[in-house]
């Protein structure tokens, strides 16, 4: 049996340029994960179905288990590692799911906070309806989606203060609004619902 | 006094790292590990003739193949019986690796060790194994047919027959009861299988360190502690060698309580035997055809009532299917067989079960575990009678509910714990009584008017169970504080997404008073605690819950016995708020914790300036007693455990109304409401979330949710392509309320919360689609297409 071919890709992930060499079957989010270390973006079934693989391919959320890495040289990638301010800060996101308690064991986490990072920056004020219809392609076991669809709306709200305090204008696109700092989910203060 | 963080909605600790990708699951370790992959039997049931892997020799980047032959005889013998039980008379175990036969499609026959796992499964792709096949028993009365065997040596595929039976107050049978009773029915009750599903699979990555002869397990894992058990005995290894890590966990609702499994001893040991790190991570196909299912029964029901519907006589014979083996023993059907009689008293109960052997992926506690079904027959019991006598589903229920004043109520029956039936405590009544309202079940009947006036059909059911949580035997937790004034806890237990992190850090920093920044949690890391049992029954805020507290008291105690010397005051006198022991009313005279765990332990040698204060020429200890003295130990740290005498007992009733569409027998839930009493609440926003999560999996279960095998025994639904969990799309909202009855069995009052969610759904949706279509639902999932053809029966019944 003979070796493979490997190809030399370039690819830009979370604002730095990264190479890798794959062969052509190398799926993206194995080359995310196993080549370039970033091990935020998960993997559920490798067929298309949880999301849980979502990652932004030039703004648009894609699922890197049916992607190959040859097939998106040259392209930018935000995955869940990218969408906090260099910083630190969270990202509106980011901020309203722990408010809301969107999460529990977090393994489908990055692939709904990088598919409602893109639908927020797609249409800021989604109706229910619409943030249903786009969050319906992501498989969470552990929530029952209550939450989720709860951070959603306070991840709109979040964004629009931030974009009347004016703190948001310099973030980049597919971070999302990065807020004035203010404390993260781990100051373990009381919230109210 | 610090405010009481305990029962507040703090956020949690774990998301911070959770939303920036720095969780750290199973696959996420290891990233130059070796890669394990397996071939898995295709058959359901067949004798390997044949394994030939010479083919496979020549991929690039193999490292080592291994079938049953190549493994030592403590490795290849078959996986323990993890819970031996005297009616269990037929218990059976698979190896590691399949010898001769294969019992279930997806058992492991041969494994690859390779570069990568692309390496790895090209290699299984080029091994051929001849299989003869044998004849598959699938579903479960082809199984106690008996025609053909799972296993040769056991008669019938039965694994395990129990019969338990409570006579009446007079000392009845149940059999009489039913017979002397005013009215009677008697019908069967189907489940079929679903399974935990977490968006993780299973995964084990090895570590063997040659130089220090010591082995590193991370595992995907409910419980460390007891997969390192298992692993020591099996590699033969010092305990004290082996280390057991749960890392990050996505999900695990049963399944992962179950080892060993093949890859936890098989990974290990490769390992060890190749002094190289190597890593499994199993993927989804992997994870329908290899890990575990739950919930396929077949119930036939005999019940006896008067004119009021109290039951005065029950009886249940049911059918368990457990799979092709038995490692986790009878569990289910145990739970199933205690938890059926939920919040109500029958006048004699009787219930028999055969727990029985199919070609097919074993089945072991999936969230609720047992419980679902036991519900959906108690539920579905209820709401005949109701029908049998025209009176209204929840006057019955109240009719047979246990009392407020009846507590502790014992049940004479022995719960899965071995222990006594005894529930502990609640409130019924109420609970039906804030359902009813939270629901609008009174005003019902005007709305299902008006929809049917619009051409609409709705219904309304509802379900209630009593779910014993916090088994034992026991859990423990051990808590230090640092001279930086960090608290840092630690408990056996693992953690899959419940936030444990948080919780445990609430109850600590509200026993210590400290801020809970300062708080840190680890679980499931034998390397911190080593004695543990697991994540399961809801039974992790109860077990450990309580036992970080009773540690945090004995650290409190002896903070303030050190401060008080300190201070020259009465321990008595003292208390601690914000991080630091003051004489009460008197916040001058105080101390930082800090600074008392540096004086909880003499030092020799002065490492920063904290330690200065605690060496042996700065202290004013006497000179005529030890440093340490008699009774004490240094360091400001303690342990304890937490071991009850029995289970608590969380009950909670739903309702829900549903809509059937008239044409298509679409069925949508338009309301799902919840209450819900798990004695005091530490989080009410981590209890909600897990309620949310519990109806969400019950939905999947009663509407889309089933594994469907063909009659060779292949799973023909083994992707999420087919296997349909629900979406944000198909969950409607929860409205939940709360009843806090303290349970009066453990020093916080708390009862278990993780599975309630799911329990009753099934019961409550068979419930509202059969007030909506007046058609009884027998069967549970019930898809568009079943509804369909059950009218059609029905209208054919009746024309
Ligand atoms: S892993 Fe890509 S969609 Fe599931
Ligand atoms: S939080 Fe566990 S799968 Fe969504």
């Amino acid at each position: 049996m003979g070796t493979e071919t490997l190809y030399d890709i370039s690819l830009t992930v979370n604002g730095v340029v990264r190479e890798a060499r794959v062969p052509a079957r190398r799926l993206l989010s194995d080359c995310l994960r196993h080549d370039l270390g970033l091990t935020g973006t998960h993997v559920g079934c490798e067929h298309g179905v949880c999301g849980c693989c979502t990652v932004l391919l030039d703004g648009e959320p894609v699922r890197s288990c049916l992607t190959f890495a040859v097939s998106v040289d040259g392209h930018e990638i935000t995955t869940i590692e990218g969408l906090a301010a260099p910083d630190g800060t969270l990202s509106a996101v980011q901020r309203a799911f722990a408010e809301s308690h969107a999460l529990q064991c977090g393994f489908c986490t990055p692939g709904f906070l990088c598919t409602v990072t893109a639908l927020l920056n797609e249409n800021p004020a989604p109706s229910d309806e619409e943030i249903l219809e786009g969050i319906s392609g992501n498989l969470c076991r552990c929530t029952g989606y209550q939450n989720i669809i709860k951070a959603v709306r306070r991840a709109a709200e979040l964004s629009a203060e931030q974009e009347r305090d004016g703190t948001g204008e310099a973030a980049p696109a597919a971070t999302g609004a990065a807020g004035a700092p203010r404390a993260s989910g781990a100051t373990g203060g009381a919230t109210g619902e | 006094m610090t405010t009481s963080l305990f029962g507040e909605r703090v956020q949690r600790l774990e998301d911070p790292r959770l939303l920036t990708g720095n969780g750290r699951y199973l696959d996420d370790l290891g990233r130059d590990a070796l890669a394990a992959a397996f071939v898995r039997s295709p058959h359901a049931h067949a004798r390997i003739r044949e394994i030939n892997v010479d083919r496979a020799l020549d991929v690039p980047g193999i490292v080592a193949i291994y079938t049953w032959e190549d493994l030592p005889e403590r490795i290849g013998e078959p996986l323990p019986l993890l819970i031996p039980h005297p009616a269990l008379t037929h218990g059976r175990t698979a190896r590691p690796l399949a010898k001769d036969v294969v019992r279930h499609v997806g058992e492991p026959v041969v494994m690859v060790v390779a570069r990568d796992r692309y390496a790895a499964e090209d290699a299984c792709d080029r091994i051929e194994v001849e299989y003869e096949p044998l004849p598959a028993v699938v579903g479960i009365e082809n199984a106690v047919r008996g025609e053909h065997l799972v296993h040769p040596d056991v008669p019938g595929n039965v694994g395990a027959h129990l019969v338990q039976e409570v006579p009446s107050a007079d000392g009845r049978s149940a059999a009489e009861m039913i017979e002397a009773a005013p009215h009677r029915l008697e019908f069967r009750l189907d489940i079929e299988r679903s399974a935990s599903m977490p968006l993780e699979g299973r995964g084990v990555y090895a570590r063997w360190d040659p130089d220090d002869g010591s082995l590193r397990v991370y595992s995907s894992t409910q419980t460390s502690t007891s997969v390192r058990m298992a692993i020591a005995a099996k590699l033969g290894l010092p305990l004290p060698k082996v280390e057991v890590i749960a890392p990050d966990v996505g999900g695990g609702f049963g399944v992962k309580i179950m080892h060993p499994w093949p890859e936890e001893v098989l990974i290990p040991w490769a390992a060890r035997t190749l002094g190289r790190e190597i890593k499994w991570t199993e993927d989804r196909r992997e994870h329908f055809i290899s890990s575990a299912h739950e919930r396929g029964q077949v119930q036939y029901v005999r019940v006896g009532f008067d004119d009021d519907g109290r039951i005065l006589g029950l009886d249940v014979t049911f059918l368990h299917d457990h799979g092709a083996y038995t490692p986790y023993g009878i569990i289910v059907p145990i739970i199933t067989s205690t938890q059926l009689l939920g919040p109500y008293k029958p006048g004699a109960y009787r219930v028999e079960f055969s727990s029985v052997y199919t070609n097919t992926v074993i089945v072991t506690p999936y969230r609720g575990a047992g419980r679902p079904q036991g519900v959906f027959c108690m539920e579905r019991t209820m709401d005949r009678i109701a029908a049998y006598l025209g009176k209204d589903r929840t006057e019955v229920r109240a009719a047979n509910f246990i009392q407020p004043d009846e507590f502790p109520y014992d049940h004479r029956l022995t719960f899965q714990d071995g222990r006594p039936l005894i529930y502990d405590s609640g409130n019924y009544p109420e609970a039906l009584r804030m359902l009813k309202e939270l629901i609008g079940w009174d005003e019902f009947a005007k709305e299902r008017e008006r929809a049917a006036a619009e051409g609409r059909r709705i219904g309304i059911g509802i379900g209630c169970y009593v779910e014993g949580t916090g088994v034992g035997p026991y859990e423990g937790g051990h808590v230090q504080v640092t001279s930086d004034g960090r608290v840092h806890v630690s408990t056996g237990l693992t953690s899959q997404g419940q936030g444990h992190q948080t919780a445990f850090a609430q109850i600590a920093a509200t026993e210590l008073g400290v801020p809970i920044e300062r708080v840190s949690v680890v679980t499931g890391d034998t390397r911190r605690f080593g004695y543990a049992v697991g994540t399961f029954a809801s039974r992790a805020a109860v077990m450990s819950g309580n036992a970080i507290a009773l540690a945090c008291r004995k650290v409190r105690e002896k903070a303030l016995r050190i401060a008080a010397d300190a201070l020259e005051a009465d321990p008595g006198d003292l208390t601690i708020t914000d991080g630091i022991v003051h004489v009460k009313g008197n916040p001058s005279a105080s101390i930082p914790l800090s600074t008392v765990a540096v004086l909880a332990n003499p030092l020799r040698y002065a490492f920063d300036e904290e330690a200065k204060r605690a060496t042996q020429f700065a202290t004013a200890a006497s000179d005529d007693k030890p440093p340490v003295a008699e009774g004490e130990e240094p360091g400001l740290e303690g342990r304890d455990y937490y071991s009850p005498v029995r289970s608590t007992f969380a009950y909670g009733m739903h309702a829900a109304i549903v809509e059937t569409d008239p044409e298509t027998a679409e069925i949508k839930v338009l309301r799902y409401a919840v209450v819900h009493d798990c004695g005091r609440l530490i989080n009410p926003m981590i209890v909600d979330g897990q309620i949310h999560g519990g109806v969400a999996q019950g939905i999947g279960g009663a509407l889309y949710e089933r594994m469907v095998y063909d009659e060779h025994g292949q799973l023909l639904n083994a992707s999420f392509m087919d296997f349909l969990m629900p979406y944000a799309t198909e969950v409607p909202r929860v409205e939940t309320a709360h009843l806090e009855t303290p349970s009066p069995l453990n020093p916080l009052g708390i009862k278990g919360a993780g599975e309630a969610g799911v329990i009753p759904v099934s019961a409550v949706i068979a419930s509202a689609i059969e007030d909506a279509e007046g058609i009884p639902i027998m069967k549970m999932p019930i898809s568009p297409s079943e509804l369909f053809h059950l009218r059609r029966t029905a209208s054919a019944r009746v024309g």
